[in-house]
């Protein structure tokens, strides 16, 4: 836990879902690609699939028509039906940080209020370790929140011409 | 060329105060504590203000310094954003017929 862990407010959402604990966590995790927005993602291609491996230190990718595989972050922690938390290992520039110590993560907890409710919990946390992945992506970005890591990374870097 | 993961210190230390501060702060208040000179402290805010992500303004015979508010809600109301209306996604596709893939 850094000391700058707490300089951007995590993002916190909670909502009730009508089904099982189970079903719950199966959607958000093997399911994923059933709900997640076709335009949200990093690939060059134009987006196949979306996969979360089902165990701890299982990768989230996203794979292009083309069969090119693309990571997003890895499962940190895979405790089902309770909760799912894995890293965000996308950097300003849009593409993959293989540096999970510059990287955000999100968590999600699942609560059973009754056999066919869920109270889901989600947290994505840590957005300032983003910005010390360095100087070079000032330029490279364009806009979206990009530009504002890199400028974070501007800001928290050393003092230096340093080329990623 | 590595770049130290938590990039400069000082300077993370700097950002850090004017975020907890939560009111201008002048470069003598700032330096309190830090084992930086004053001038340091000066450059270092001097980069934080090209970056955007710290305002200044004149008061008396000095300067005072804060955080661009703007900076780091941007980042996180993008994130705010785009989890909400995914969450939703998910919550249709959870209470829909069809089995998980």
């Amino acid at each position: 836990m850094n000391a700058t862990d707490s300089l951007i407010a995590p993002v916190r959402h909670a909502l009730v879902v009508e089904v099982p604990r189970e079903r719950a966590f199966d959607v958000f995790t093997k399911g994923i690609d059933r709900w997640w927005f076709r335009d949200h993602h990093i690939g060059k291609q134009p987006l196949q699939q979306v996969v979360m491996e089902p165990r701890t230190g299982g990768r989230l990718y996203e794979r292009g028509v083309d069969g090119s595989e693309c990571d997003w972050g890895r499962v940190l922690t895979w405790d089902p039906p309770s909760s799912v938390r894995v890293s965000w290992q996308i950097n300003g520039e849009w593409q993959f940080e293989p540096d999970p110590s510059r990287c955000s993560e999100f968590e999600v907890r699942f609560f059973a209020e009754s056999p066919t409710r869920t109270r889901v919990e989600f947290e994505h946390r840590g957005f300032e370790r983003h910005g010390a992945a360095g100087q070079a992506i000032h330029d490279a970005v364009t806009g979206g929140w990009g530009a504002l890591l890199a400028a974070f990374a501007t800001a928290t870097g050393p003092v230096r011409e340093a080329q990623a | 060329m590595r770049v130290q993961a938590l990039g400069d210190p000082t300077r993370m230390a700097i950002f850090e105060r004017l975020a907890d501060a939560g009111r201008p702060l002048a470069v003598v208040d700032i330096a309190q504590g830090l084992a930086v000179t004053r001038p340091a402290v000066s450059q270092h805010l001097k980069v934080l203000k090209l970056a955007g992500l710290v305002i200044d303004q004149p008061a008396a015979n000095r300067r005072l310094y804060q955080i661009e508010p703007q900076s780091l809600a941007e980042l996180r109301d993008y994130f705010d954003r785009f989890w909400r209306d995914s969450l939703l996604a998910f919550k249709q596709a959870a209470e829909s017929p069809e089995e998980p893939s």
